[in-house]
C-alpha cells in the first residue's frame, strides 16, 4: 500500500512513463500503443485510489520544492480538483483505444509524436488538477498549451499552421498578459499564492490594500487570462483548434484543454477570492450597486447565448461542437461567478457532466469521419441506418447536454438554474433556459435526420467504424446517463468545498 | 592514480592564486598559441585552456559560497596600493557563466570555424577569442578600477578582431563600425576613471567608495558618473546606444555571434551594476540623480522598438541581435529598481539569457553550417531533414519567450514581483506585454521551420554533426534545468544582490 504522497506521485510520474515509452517503442506501433492503454489503466487505478482517501476528507499533499526562490511546485488534492482528476484519467483510456482505432483506421503519420503529446497533456492536466498553489496551476496550464501545440498541428499542412497560430496566439497571450499578470498582483496583495479554503483575499481587503473596483479588475484578468475557458470574446481558439484528428478534439478541447480552463476558473473563485468575497462585495459599497462579478456574469450568460446560436448556422459537425462547448463552458464560468452555494457546485458538476458527453459527440463525429467521410451535417442524411449505434449514441450524448432527463446534465443545469435564484439574478435563468432550447435546436436534428432514408433513396447498409472507435462511444454514451444516478454523489463530494 | 588526480585537484581548488590563474592561463596562452601556428594543435590546446579557466571559476564560486568574498593581492602590494583581484558572490556567478558558455562555445566551435572563416586564419581565431575570454573575465575578477578599463580594452580589440573574420566583406565593415562606437564608449569610461582618480586619488574600487562618500566635489562626481555611464551604454548596447550590435552580430562569424552574445553585453552590465552599487551609491544614481526613470524609459522604449524591429527581421541573426537589444532593457528594468529583488532580477537574467541566447546562435550556428544560410527562407522546412537542431531551436524559443520551466520564465516572473514589489504595475503590465512580441518573432521562425515546403537549400542538407549538437543541446538543457531548479541560478543571483545593496548602505 503507497502513502498518499507516493500516489500522487505516482500518479503524476505515470503519464511521463508513458511519454517515454511512446518515444522508446516508437518503431513498434503495438507495443507502443499497448504500453499507452496499460499505463492509463494504471493510472485511473491510482486515481481511483487517491478519491477514495479525498472524498473520504483527507487532503493529500506533496510538496516537490522551489521553483523560483520563495515559491513552491507543492500538490494538494481538494475534491474539486479530485474529480476533475478522475475524468481526466477516466476518458484518457477510452480515448486512447479510440484514438488507436482512429489513427490507423485514418493512416495518419507521426503517431508517435501524437501519442507521446498526448500522455504529455495528460500529465498537465493532472498538475493543475493537483495544484496548490497558482503558481504550480500556471506552470500546468501552460504545459498543457505547449503539448498539445503538434497536437493541434498534426496535420501539419497550411490550414494546421493557421488554426495552431490563434490556438497558440490566443492562448499564450491572455495567459501571459492576463493570468501571469493576475497571479503576481495576487502574490503581491495576499503575500502568499496558495488555495486556501475560503480565500486568500479577504483579510488584504479587509485591511484596505485592494478596493472594490481593483478586486474587480483582479477578477476579470483571471476570467479572461485564463483564456483556456473560452469566455467570449477570447474562444476563437477553440474553433480553430478543431483542424486537430479528432481524438484530439475529444479529449483535449472537450475534457482536459477546456476543462482545465474552467477548473481555473473554478478553483480561483473558490480558493483564492473565496465565494463570500465576490458575492458580498459591490464595487462601490451599497447594496444596490453592480457586485464585481455581474458585469462578468452577464458577459458569460451572453457568451451561453451567442455561442449557441453561431453553432446553430455551422454546417461542418465539428465547428458546431466546437461552438457548442464554447457555451457550455460558459455555463461553468457563469457558475464560478454568480459565487453562489449551488452554483458552483452546479459549475463543477457540469464539468464531468459535459466531459462525458462531449466527448461521445466527438467520438461519434470521428467515427461518422472515419467510417463514412463525412464531415458535414447536410451529408449525413440518412446515415443513421448504416451506423446506428454512433447516431444513437450521439442522442443519448444530446439529451445530456441540453439537460433532460435522462443525461447527467440535467443536475448539473439543474443546480446552475437554482444558483441564479441563489444570487439573486434570477432573470439570468432565463439565459440557460433558451440556451436549453437552442441546444435541442442544433443537436436532436442531427441523429433524427440520420435516421431518416430520403425518398428514393435505398436504406444504407450497416457500416460502422471500426469496433476499437464504436466501443469507446457506446461506453460514454451510456455512461452519460449512469451519471445521472449518481449526481448525489458528487453533490456531496462538492459540498465540502463551498 | 585516480586518486593522486584527486588529490591534486583538491589542492589546486584550495590554492589563493586562482583569481590570478584565472587571467593568467588564457592570457599567456594566447601568444604562445600563435606561436605553435599548428592549426589542430592551436584547437586543442585552447579547448583545454577553456575548460581549465572553466574549473577555476567553479572552484571559485565554490569557495564564495562556503567561505565568502576573497581578495588577491597582485604582487603581494596590499590595497589600495597594489592592483586587488575581489571574488564575491556577484562577479563568482557572472565569471562562472562566462566561462562556461566559454568553454562550451569553443567545444562546439570546430566545425563551424572550418566552414566559416578561412583555413589560413584559423591559427588567429582561437588566441583571439581566448584573449576576448580574458578580456571579459578580468573585468569581473578585478578590484581596480583601471583595470576594468585595461580588461575592457582587451577584449573590445579581440572582438574587433574576431568580427572583422567573417566570410562577407561587410564583416570588416560592421567591425569597424563597432569599434568606433566602442572606442567612443571606452574613452568615455576612461574619462570618467580619470576624473574619478582626480577626486580621489585612488583606482581601488573599494576606496574610491569611501573617499567619495567623503568628498565634497559634487560637480566632478557627476561628470564622472555621466561619462562612465555612457560609455557603458554604449558597451551594454542600451537603446539608443545599440546601433553597432545588429550589424556586428549578423555580419560576424556564428562562433562569434555565439559568444559574444552570450557574455560580452552582460559583462557590461556587471560593469555598470558595480559602478552604480559598489563605487557610488543607488541614493545617488537614482534619487540625486533620476537615473531610474530615464533607464525605466530607455528600457521599455528598447524593448518594444527592438522587439518589433526583432519580428521584421528575414535574416535569422539580426532578429536575434535585435532581441539581445530588447532583453538588456529588462536586465536594466531590474536593476533600475534598487531594491534586493530587482537587482536579483536583474542578475539572473544575465545568467538566464546568457544560456538562452548563446544556446539559440548555436542553433544558427548549425543551420549557417549545414544550409549555408541564415536567412529564414532558406530555413524553410528545415524540420524535416534537420529535426535536432529544429526542436533545440523550439526549446530554446520557448525560454526566450519565457514560458514556465525554462529559465525565462524564472527571470520573467522574479522581475515581475519585484517591479510589483516595488509599486510600478504600469511597468509591469507594459513588461508582459511586450514579452508577447517575443512570441511573434520566436514563432514565427518554428512555422518557417516546420510548416512549410524545403526549400533548395534545405533538400541538400542533413543533421548537424554531433560536435556542435550536443554542446548545443548541454546550452539549450540548461535554459530547461535553470527553469526548474534555481538553486545555483536565482539564489546566488539573490546573494549577490543583497550582498552588493548592504555593501551600498541600501537597508531593505
Amino acid at each position: 500500500m503507497m502513502t498518499p504522497e507516493q500516489l500522487i506521485m505516482t500518479s503524476l510520474a505515470l503519464p511521463l512513463l508513458a511519454v517515454g515509452l511512446v518515444f522508446l517503442f516508437g518503431k513498434i506501433p503495438n507495443l507502443r500503443d499497448g504500453c499507452s492503454i496499460v499505463v492509463s489503466v494504471l493510472l485511473f487505478g491510482v486515481t481511483c485510489q487517491l478519491a477514495q482517501l479525498v472524498f473520504n476528507g483527507e487532503r493529500p499533499e506533496l510538496v516537490i520544492g522551489e521553483m523560483i526562490p520563495g515559491f513552491k511546485i507543492r500538490f494538494l488534492i481538494e475534491p474539486l480538483g479530485m474529480i476533475f482528476a478522475l475524468v481526466a484519467s477516466g476518458l484518457w483510456i477510452l480515448t486512447t483505444i479510440y484514438a488507436i482505432g482512429y489513427m490507423r483506421g485514418h493512416h495518419e503519420k507521426n503517431q508517435t509524436r501524437f501519442f507521446a503529446c498526448f500522455a504529455a497533456a495528460i500529465f498537465a492536466a493532472l498538475s493543475a488538477a493537483y495544484a496548490a498553489n497558482l503558481l504550480t496551476l500556471f506552470v500546468a496550464y501552460e504545459v498543457m498549451t505547449i503539448s498539445t501545440y503538434p497536437l493541434v498541428t498534426h496535420n501539419g499542412d497550411e490550414e494546421a499552421k493557421r488554426g495552431g497560430r490563434v490556438y497558440l496566439g490566443i492562448l499564450i497571450s491572455t495567459s501571459i498578459a492576463f493570468f501571469l499578470f493576475a497571479i503576481v498582483w495576487t502574490g503581491h496583495i495576499a503575500g502568499t499564492l496558495d488555495f486556501v479554503p475560503g480565500g486568500i483575499l479577504q483579510q488584504p481587503f479587509a485591511e484596505g490594500k485592494i478596493s472594490p473596483a481593483g478586486l474587480a479588475a483582479l477578477l476579470a484578468l483571471f476570467t479572461f487570462g485564463i483564456g483556456k475557458a473560452a469566455l467570449m470574446p477570447f474562444h476563437r481558439w477553440l474553433p480553430a483548434a478543431m483542424v486537430a484528428p479528432t481524438p484530439v478534439s475529444a479529449l483535449l478541447h472537450a475534457v482536459a484543454v477546456v476543462k482545465v480552463g474552467v477548473f481555473s476558473i473554478l478553483k480561483v473563485v473558490i480558493y483564492v477570492f473565496g465565494i463570500d468575497l465576490i458575492r458580498e462585495t459591490n464595487l462601490t459599497g451599497s447594496l444596490s450597486d453592480v457586485g464585481i462579478s455581474d458585469w462578468l456574469c452577464y458577459l458569460a450568460a451572453a457568451s451561453i447565448l451567442l455561442a449557441s446560436l453561431v453553432a446553430m448556422t455551422k454546417d461542418n459537425l465539428k465547428a458546431r461542437l466546437a461552438y457548442s462547448t464554447i457555451s457550455q463552458l460558459a455555463y461553468i464560468t457563469l457558475g464560478a461567478l454568480l459565487a453562489s452555494e449551488s452554483s458552483v457546485i452546479g459549475g463543477g458538476m457540469h464539468i464531468v457532466m459535459h466531459a462525458v458527453g462531449k466527448i461521445t459527440l466527438f467520438f461519434c463525429a470521428g467515427a461518422i469521419y472515419v467510417g463514412a467521410h463525412k464531415k458535414n451535417i447536410s451529408d449525413m442524411r440518412g446515415l443513421g441506418r448504416a451506423m446506428p449505434l454512433t447516431f444513437a449514441a450521439f442522442l443519448v450524448a444530446s439529451i445530456s447536454i441540453i439537460g433532460l432527463p435522462p443525461g447527467g446534465g440535467s443536475w448539473s443545469k439543474w443546480f446552475l438554474a437554482v444558483g441564479c435564484v441563489e444570487s439573486g439574478q434570477a432573470w439570468l435563468m432565463g439565459a440557460l433556459m433558451i440556451s436549453s432550447l437552442l441546444n435541442i435546436a442544433y443537436l436532436v436534428p442531427i441523429p433524427i435526420r440520420a435516421f431518416m432514408t430520403p425518398k428514393g433513396e435505398e436504406p444504407q447498409k450497416w457500416h460502422e467504424a471500426p469496433m476499437m472507435c464504436v466501443v469507446p462511444l457506446c461506453i460514454t454514451a451510456v455512461g452519460s446517463v449512469v451519471l445521472m444516478f449518481f449526481a448525489d454523489s458528487i453533490y456531496r463530494v462538492l459540498l465540502q468545498i463551498v | 592514480m585516480i586518486e593522486q588526480l584527486i588529490q591534486f585537484l583538491d589542492v589546486v581548488s584550495k590554492s589563493p592564486h586562482l583569481p590570478v590563474l584565472l587571467i593568467a592561463i588564457p592570457l599567456v596562452a594566447a601568444p604562445l598559441l600563435i606561436l605553435i601556428g599548428n592549426r589542430k594543435l592551436v584547437q586543442i590546446l585552447s579547448l583545454i585552456v577553456a575548460w581549465v579557466v572553466f574549473g577555476i571559476s567553479v572552484a571559485m564560486l565554490g569557495r564564495v559560497l562556503a567561505t565568502g568574498a576573497f581578495e588577491y593581492q597582485l604582487g603581494g602590494w596590499p590595497s589600495p596600493y597594489g592592483i586587488v583581484y575581489r571574488v564575491d558572490h556577484f562577479n563568482a556567478f557572472v565569471m562562472l557563466f562566462v566561462s562556461a558558455l566559454g568553454a562550451l562555445v569553443l567545444t562546439y566551435s570546430p566545425p563551424s570555424v572550418a566552414a566559416e572563416i578561412p583555413r589560413s586564419k584559423h591559427y588567429l581565431f582561437y588566441p583571439s577569442y581566448l584573449l576576448c575570454m580574458t578580456g571579459l573575465l578580468g573585468m569581473c575578477v578585478t578590484g581596480d578600477l583601471f583595470n576594468v578599463f585595461v580588461f575592457l580594452e582587451i577584449s573590445s580589440l579581440s572582438s574587433y578582431a574576431l568580427i572583422s573574420l567573417g566570410k562577407t566583406r561587410r564583416a570588416p565593415l560592421a567591425s569597424l563600425q563597432y569599434l568606433i562606437l566602442g572606442t567612443i564608449g571606452a574613452t568615455f569610461f576612461l574619462l570618467g576613471i580619470g576624473l574619478l582618480y582626480q577626486i580621489t586619488g585612488t583606482l581601488n574600487m573599494a576606496d574610491i567608495a569611501e573617499k567619495l562618500a567623503a568628498s565634497d566635489a559634487k560637480r566632478a562626481e557627476l561628470v564622472a558618473f555621466a561619462f562612465m555611464t555612457v560609455g557603458l551604454f554604449i558597451k551594454m548596447a542600451v537603446f539608443p546606444l545599440h546601433t553597432w550590435l545588429p550589424n556586428a552580430y549578423t555580419y560576424a562569424p556564428s562562433v562569434v555571434t555565439t559568444f559574444i552574445a552570450a557574455t560580452s553585453t552582460k559583462v557590461s552590465v556587471y560593469a555598470f551594476v558595480r559602478m552604480v552599487y559598489t563605487i557610488y551609491t543607488p541614493k545617488f544614481a537614482f534619487e540625486t540623480l533620476p537615473l531610474d526613470r530615464a533607464m525605466v524609459v530607455l528600457a521599455l522604449i528598447g524593448i518594444f522598438v527592438a522587439s518589433i524591429a526583432a519580428i521584421y527581421q528575414t535574416n535569422v541573426k539580426r532578429l536575434l541581435a535585435y532581441s539581445s537589444v530588447a532583453q538588456i532593457g529588462y536586465m536594466l528594468l531590474g536593476i533600475g529598481l534598487a531594491t534586493e529583488a530587482g537587482v536579483a532580477a536583474g542578475v539572473v537574467h544575465m545568467f538566464n539569457h546568457a544560456f538562452i541566447k548563446g544556446g539559440l546562435f548555436m542553433v544558427v550556428g548549425c543551420f549557417a553550417l549545414r544550409i549555408g544560410s541564415v536567412r529564414l527562407e532558406d530555413w524553410r522546412g528545415a524540420a524535416s531533414v534537420m529535426p535536432m537542431t529544429c526542436f533545440a531551436w523550439a526549446v530554446g524559443g520557448l525560454g526566450l519567450i519565457g514560458v514556465p520551466m525554462t529559465a525565462g520564465f524564472v527571470s520573467k516572473w522574479m522581475l515581475l514581483t519585484a517591479t510589483m514589489d516595488a509599486g510600478n504595475l504600469t511597468v509591469a503590465m507594459l513588461m508582459l506585454i511586450s514579452s508577447l512580441l517575443a512570441v511573434v518573432y520566436v514563432w514565427k521562425v518554428v512555422e518557417a521551420i516546420y510548416f512549410s515546403e524545403p526549400s533548395e537549400k534545405v533538400k541538400a542538407a542533413k543533421e548537424a554533426p554531433l560536435t556542435m549538437l550536443i554542446p548545443t543541446y548541454v546550452v539549450i538543457g540548461a535554459t530547461v534545468v535553470f527553469g526548474c531548479w534555481t538553486v545555483y541560478s536565482a539564489e546566488i543571483a539573490q546573494l549577490a544582490a543583497k550582498a552588493l545593496l548592504n555593501a551600498s548602505g541600501v537597508v531593505q
